[in-house]
């Protein structure tokens, strides 16, 4: 399935993995931001009793 | 209803958390397609053999790195005239997305001339400028960090965006401005002239093209949620103290 990349296999291939780890980073990062700043606002709203956004 | 509407961070969210389900599922689809068919199903080059695979991820992130900085100097116009916060904090969700695309831009830029053109790096007008772009990018973030007031930090990163809007064009532009260097001009704009890019390739290529818009759209939306609940997080923060 994997096609015959030949002589450039290394350049073709370090340049999707480039992609995937920058771009799976980035995801990765924007989601970890997301839960914890849900959960610092969750339990800040949750002290001063209010549930807005 | 007007599309000022939107900038209330409340609407925004409402808003975004219908959009972005789909804007993700679309990612997904469109990208995976785009890449797959890119990576197994395209023939090799018979000048670059399987280096051209490496055009299906270079392309969309380098045509995406200046599209990321026109966006954000339309949402730093906007914060600049309007003062709406919500555009201020989708420039500064964008900037880690631009500078992203930025870096894979080059580094497959690198890794398909080494082989193709003998060189890692030349000091070309398209990759200098470029080059110069991930720079602003970097002082772009550095400066939204270094500021503690946050309508501080906006306006003095929308001037900054508005300056390296100069480079943002030269990027783009670089090749048609200065003859020279071993950057080729565009060849995407150029099928049915002279020197196009064969069909088995250019379906695939604007397929990952759209691909990455779907894709940037997404983690900006994303990143903005993130950006307007830490602002709230802040203010309540303060409003604790102050009791």
């Amino acid at each position: 399935m994997i096609p015959d990349l030949g002589k450039y296999a290394a350049a073709v291939g370090w340049s999707y993995a480039a992609f995937i780890v920058i771009i799976g980073g980035l995801i990765a990062l924007t989601i970890y931001q997301r839960k914890s700043v849900r959960r610092a606002l969750k339990e800040v709203e949750s002290r001063m009793g209010r549930h807005d956004v | 209803m007007s599309l000022w509407e939107y900038a209330n961070p409340k609407k925004f969210m409402q808003l975004s958390g219908k959009v972005m389900p789909w804007t993700i599922l679309l990612t997904i689809l469109v990208l995976g397609i785009g890449l797959v068919w890119g990576f197994f199903f395209t023939a090799d080059d018979y000048k670059q053999g399987s280096t051209v695979k490496i055009i299906f991820i270079h392309v969309p992130t380098a045509m995406m790195a200046i599209n990321a900085w026109v966006m954000m100097l339309v949402a730093s116009l906007i914060w600049i005239i309007r003062r709406h916060h919500v555009s201020a904090l989708a420039a500064k969700a964008a900037a880690p997305v631009g500078l992203a695309f930025t870096l894979i831009a080059l580094i497959t830029g690198a890794l398909w001339g080494q082989p193709m053109w003998g060189t890692w790096w030349a000091w070309d007008p398209r990759l200098t400028s470029f080059l110069i772009l991930c720079l602003f990018y970097l002082g772009y973030i550095a400066l939204w960090a270094a500021v503690e007031d946050q309508d501080t930090a906006a306006d003095l990163t929308a001037v900054l965006c508005l300056v390296g809007s100069v480079f943002a064009v030269l990027s783009r532009y670089a090749v048609k401005f200065w003859n020279q260097g071993l950057h080729q001009d565009s060849t995407i704009l150029k099928v049915g002239e002279k020197d196009p890019i064969a069909a088995a390739y250019y379906i695939p290529l604007l397929i990952c093209a759209l691909g990455m818009v779907l894709l940037f759209v997404s983690l900006v939306l994303a990143r903005t949620r993130n950006e307007i609940r830490a602002r709230r997080l802040a203010a309540l923060l303060a409003r604790e103290r102050s009791l």
